[in-house]
């Protein structure tokens, strides 16, 4: 029960980060809101962790982090590519599909 | 939870949801990078305050050590001044979002608070430490979630050098490319060496000075070409004359100087070809090789 607060702040760190990805056009900015998913979710598996006494909820957060660290070098290079080729990193300039 | 962890937790609580606000609100990127380098740090703290304290490290090395500085470093590589455009491309998109985002906070949070958690057991208290009790985990019950892990990492290695790779679409220039080139361009008055350096003189060495040839001529592609088309240069004959002063000042026997200023009527057939306002305070600085250039390369001239 006590450790409540842990699992609200994650919430709302989570509920920043998907707002962040809903509103923010810069690609790099928006990729910035998924981490912040992640570090939010991190925060509630530690938690949970805590609460029932078993560190394999630390063991599901590192492979998290892990699968983070992948997700932004793909990620980063991904934006990399999409600069050179628009000039530009917003969101709304990739719409070659569009029409 | 200790009185110490609520005092830890509700003042980093805050300036985290503060610093993760101006995720949404700041203007530069960059700003925004810090704040979620905040955000990461106070994480870690927050690990190593609920008996999690390998990965609060592995929070500071690799998020905030690794992630966030290859955040800021394609920041700068994009350009950091690439600002959000404001114009709305779906209408309406920013109040939906905003009420998405508050739903999701209402949503999560009224859930959460709703639950009846178990009694906190905290992490047993055995005589393994906590990076050996999470390697005792991950090296038996997950070890191949572990290997597949690798395999995604280098994955996404392989991945990032294939997205940025570039392919060059004109074959390399090499030195001996470039030396053909000049070579070529020599009949339209093309150079084989480097332009010479600005004028070194006893008085001046500046880059608006204009170096001397053998024969005691300045050689006006000396100077850099953006001062020659700003009128920046100073003339040589200013120079020269100023040098002429000095000389005589710092030298009382005249009669040297009168001697050597007789030179240039006899010399003074090539050196009247390259609008030389001043022939008689020419040769008054010495020999003649004070004015070569003092062979450093400057090829952007």
């Amino acid at each position: 029960m006590e450790l409540m607060h842990y699992i609200v702040l994650s919430g709302i760190l989570f509920s920043i980060g998907a707002a962040t990805v809903l509103l923010r056009r810069n690609a790099i900015i928006v990729f910035m809101g998924v981490e912040l998913m992640l570090n939010a979710c991190n925060l509630a598996f530690v938690t949970f962790a805590r609460m029932h006494g078993d560190a394999q909820g630390q063991v599901i957060a590192f492979f998290v982090m892990v699968v983070a660290a992948a997700e932004v070098v793909v990620g980063l290079a991904i934006i990399v590519a999409i600069f050179r080729s628009r000039r530009s990193a917003s969101v709304d300039d990739v719409n070659l599909l569009k029409n | 939870m200790s009185t110490g962890e609520d005092v830890l937790f509700w003042i980093l609580a805050p300036l985290m949801v503060i610093a993760a606000m101006g995720l949404l609100f700041t203007r530069k990127a960059v700003h925004a990078a810090v704040a979620v380098v905040f955000v990461m740090i106070s994480l870690a703290v927050l690990y190593i305050a609920q008996e999690a304290p390998f990965l609060g490290v592995v929070q500071i090395v690799v998020y905030t050590g690794a992630v966030m500085m290859l955040f800021l470093f394609v920041l700068m590589l994009v350009g950091v001044d690439a600002s959000d455009s404001l114009v709305e491309t779906i209408k309406g998109q920013r109040w939906i979002g905003a009420l998405l985002g508050l739903g999701l906070v209402a949503i999560i949070v009224g859930v959460v608070v709703q639950v009846t958690f178990p009694p906190a057991v905290g992490l047993p208290a055995d005589e393994q430490t906590n990076p050996v009790t999470l390697a005792r985990i991950l090296f038996s019950d997950y070890v191949f979630t572990f290997e597949v892990v690798g395999i995604l990492l280098v994955t996404a290695a392989v991945a990032a050098l294939v997205l940025t790779h570039r392919r060059r679409l004109e074959p390399h220039r090499g030195q001996k490319e470039r030396a053909d080139e000049k070579v070529a361009r020599l009949p339209e008055g093309g150079r084989l060496v480097s332009l010479p350096a600005p004028g070194v003189y006893a008085q001046h060495n500046a880059m608006d000075v204009p170096a001397l040839d053998a024969q005691g001529r300045p050689i006006p592609e000396s100077i850099s070409r953006v001062l020659r088309i700003r009128g920046q240069a100073r003339s040589e004959s200013s120079i020269l004359e100023s040098e002429r002063d000095v000389m005589v000042e710092h030298m009382p026997d005249h009669s040297l100087l009168s001697v050597r200023a007789d030179l240039p009527d006899t010399a003074g057939t090539d050196g009247a070809a390259d609008a030389h306002p001043g022939p008689d305070a020419r040769p008054d600085d010495g020999p003649p090789d004070d004015a070569t250039p003092s062979g450093t390369e400057s090829e952007d001239r």
